[in-house]
């Protein structure tokens, strides 16, 4: 006979109620989990999406997502012709706002060479850029379909692909145009500006055939650092293989995001716990009298604790699983990517077993000081 | 010649106080109590007397300061006596029936009579059957699956009564078994509880305030300032 499952039954919604709210809470921890997950994963994601072993920038800065990083366009046929080096591509990264059907659009713009690494990976509905110019894939997110055109600078562009989750460690949705039209946006003045350059006879700003980096697939048997280091040589230049590029990202962009989601989650966990402890304590000092009944009838110490700690257990697992569906079911309308694993439901069903039978603990010391006597009288 | 009834119950000397020094309070003091197989007997005494410190002490939930304490043969609250030991000995030889029946509220009539057989190690099967069996004696087994919640007083009572008798122990403590009751149900329950004690060849000890069942009693006993003062007359 279980008095754990018996008593839950009899106050069946109030369980349901208990669990509902505990419920919303493991919702939020499992949201914290899954936006810290898709901080890492939208940061990885937007390096990991070339598939290139080495990236070739700026001497002496760490770009071009941590930093800025200009280099000459010519680059790339240099970096191409080294030892190890299979292929080589320029690529230029911006961000940029434009309006679309009445809506203001935050864009990572992708500038890649057609036939070089540093396009979409892989087109999850229309084509990908066969034009030289004006043609476009977005990632889904930005609310693009195929056949929408999009002003970009000074210039109109057909949507003629669209890609699944490419995004910036801000949150941005990637569009891909062709480096010449991303060169072109970057160096481009509005109007009046340029007519302003043009009076003092200035012209452009600086050279338009510059990219941020060169990217750069290696042969299996090539070793990344030797390659790095020889681009090193070339003092305008610096390098960094993938695994170093991914390093200064989570090291440095997404840290500071990371570690206070963490703390925040964290706090989350022990608010957790005090609530589930709370919630066990107040269902305890209901039931003493129950309890001091049953250990006058000679039920022992176990039976009682069985009580508590099963209940304790059961609000915690059910709470977790409605969490996990409610989080299941909305994670896609949040702003920000949310990433579930099934490790992370796992770990915190793992964290909730554990603080459960913490919590616990209060309540079976109330109910194991209960003195058996008052279940005698009034 | 009648056979000598061995003492289900038997205290010695038995004291109880509270604290020390100034603020000692002495609950019982040298009480001497006999009660033997077949017996049913009220512990009566105005609020404070000791009554319920004495049922506790029979009942295994409180020690004795000093005296001994001798419950179906065996000496209790010795040394030797560990707390799992009381409640084992609670569990096999002792039943309690309360003022306010206090079944558990999540379990229906016949769990909360199967309960203690479950407590006590027997299968699930044979201690439904045994409720069953308990509850249809004492004409209750038509609410078998009632909750305690929709019981009537008097129903409830003998379910608790079931409850109490579920292990066929030796000694039956009674903590103001009637006082929910009205007079006619306490007739019927006393009664009950009567044909029971003789039945199962065991004892009732009961504190009780209602002067309607005292002539339920074998016999009376006085507390006042946990002195146990005299054997009372019925009816005084």
């Amino acid at each position: 006979m279980n008095l754990a499952y018996r008593d839950v039954r009899h106050n069946l919604f109030r369980f349901v109620l208990t669990c509902l709210g505990l419920s919303l809470l493991m919702a939020v921890v499992l949201a914290m989990i899954g936006i810290y997950n898709g901080l890492v994963a939208d940061a990885l994601n937007i390096v990991k999406a070339p598939q290139v072993d080495l990236w070739v920038v700026e001497s002496g800065t760490q770009g071009p997502f941590a930093e800025a990083s200009k280099i000459p366009g010519g680059t790339r046929d240099a970096v191409a012709r080294l030892h190890g080096v299979t292929e080589a591509g320029s690529i230029v990264y911006q961000t940029v706002e434009a309006s679309h059907a009445g809506n203001t659009l935050r864009l990572h713009v992708i500038g890649y060479e057609s036939g070089h690494p540093g396009g979409p990976r892989m087109i999850a509905e229309g084509r990908g850029i066969t034009q030289t110019h004006f043609e476009l894939v977005a990632a889904r997110k930005t609310g693009l379909a195929v056949g929408d055109r999009i002003r970009l600078g000074r210039d109109n562009f057909s949507v003629v692909g669209l890609v699944e989750d490419v995004m910036n460690s801000a949150g941005d949705p990637a569009v891909f145009i062709t480096l010449a039209d991303a060169q072109t946006l970057q160096s481009q003045l509005a109007p009046p500006a340029e007519r302003v350059q043009a009076a003092r006879g200035a012209g452009l700003l600086e050279s338009a055939d510059s990219v941020a980096a060169v990217i750069a697939r290696l042969e299996s048997t090539a070793d990344a650092h030797d390659v790095a280091q020889t681009v090193r040589q070339w003092k305008h230049l610096g390098a960094l293989t993938q695994d170093e590029q991914e390093a200064i990202l989570l090291d440095s962009v997404v840290d500071r995001a990371k570690r206070q989601i963490g703390l925040f989650l964290a706090i989350l966990l022990t608010v957790s716990a005090v609530v589930i402890a709370l919630i066990i304590y107040t269902m305890t000092m209901e039931k003493l009298k129950q309890i001091a009944t049953l250990k006058l009838i000679g039920a022992p110490d176990r039976t009682i604790v069985g009580l508590i700690v099963q209940q304790s257990l059961a609000l915690g697992m059910v709470g977790w699983s409605f969490g996990l569906v409610l989080i299941l079911l909305v994670k896609d309308y949040f702003p920000r990517r949310v990433v579930l694993e099934p490790v992370n439901a796992a770990a915190l069903a793992g964290i909730i077993i554990v603080v459960c039978i913490a919590a616990s603990g209060l309540g079976v010391r109330a109910a194991l000081k209960v003195d058996p006597a008052t279940a005698i009288g009034g | 010649m009648e056979p000598v009834r061995q003492p289900l119950v038997e205290i010695a000397g038995v004291s109880k106080h509270y604290g020390e020094g100034e603020t000692r309070v002495d609950a019982l003091s040298n009480i001497d109590l006999k009660v033997r197989r077949g017996e049913v007997v009220a512990l009566l005494g105005p609020s404070g007397s000791g009554k319920t410190t004495l049922l506790n002490i029979i009942g295994c939930i409180i020690a004795p300061t000093a005296g001994r304490v001798t419950l179906d043969g065996e000496l209790v609250y010795d040394n030797r006596w560990l707390r799992g030991d009381l409640r084992r000995l609670r569990l096999d030889k002792i039943g309690f029936i309360f003022q306010f029946h206090n079944l558990l509220p999540f379990l229906n009539a016949r769990d909360n009579v199967a309960l203690v057989l479950t407590l006590a190690g027997r299968p699930a099967s044979e201690a439904q059957a045994r409720a069953t069996e308990l509850l249809d004696y004492l004409e209750v087994g038509h609410r078998a699956g009632a909750m305690p919640a929709l019981l009537s007083g008097g129903e409830a009572q003998r379910v608790a009564i079931a409850r109490a008798l579920a292990n066929s122990p030796r000694i039956i403590l009674a903590d103001e078994p009637t006082a929910a009751l009205d007079s006619k149900r306490a007739g019927i329950v006393m009664d009950l509880l009567r044909k029971l004690a003789a039945e199962q060849d065991a004892c009732i000890v009961a504190v009780t305030h209602d002067e309607k069942i005292y002539d339920r009693f074998d016999r009376l006993f006085q507390l006042r300032d946990g002195v146990l003062e005299n054997e009372a007359g019925k009816g005084s």
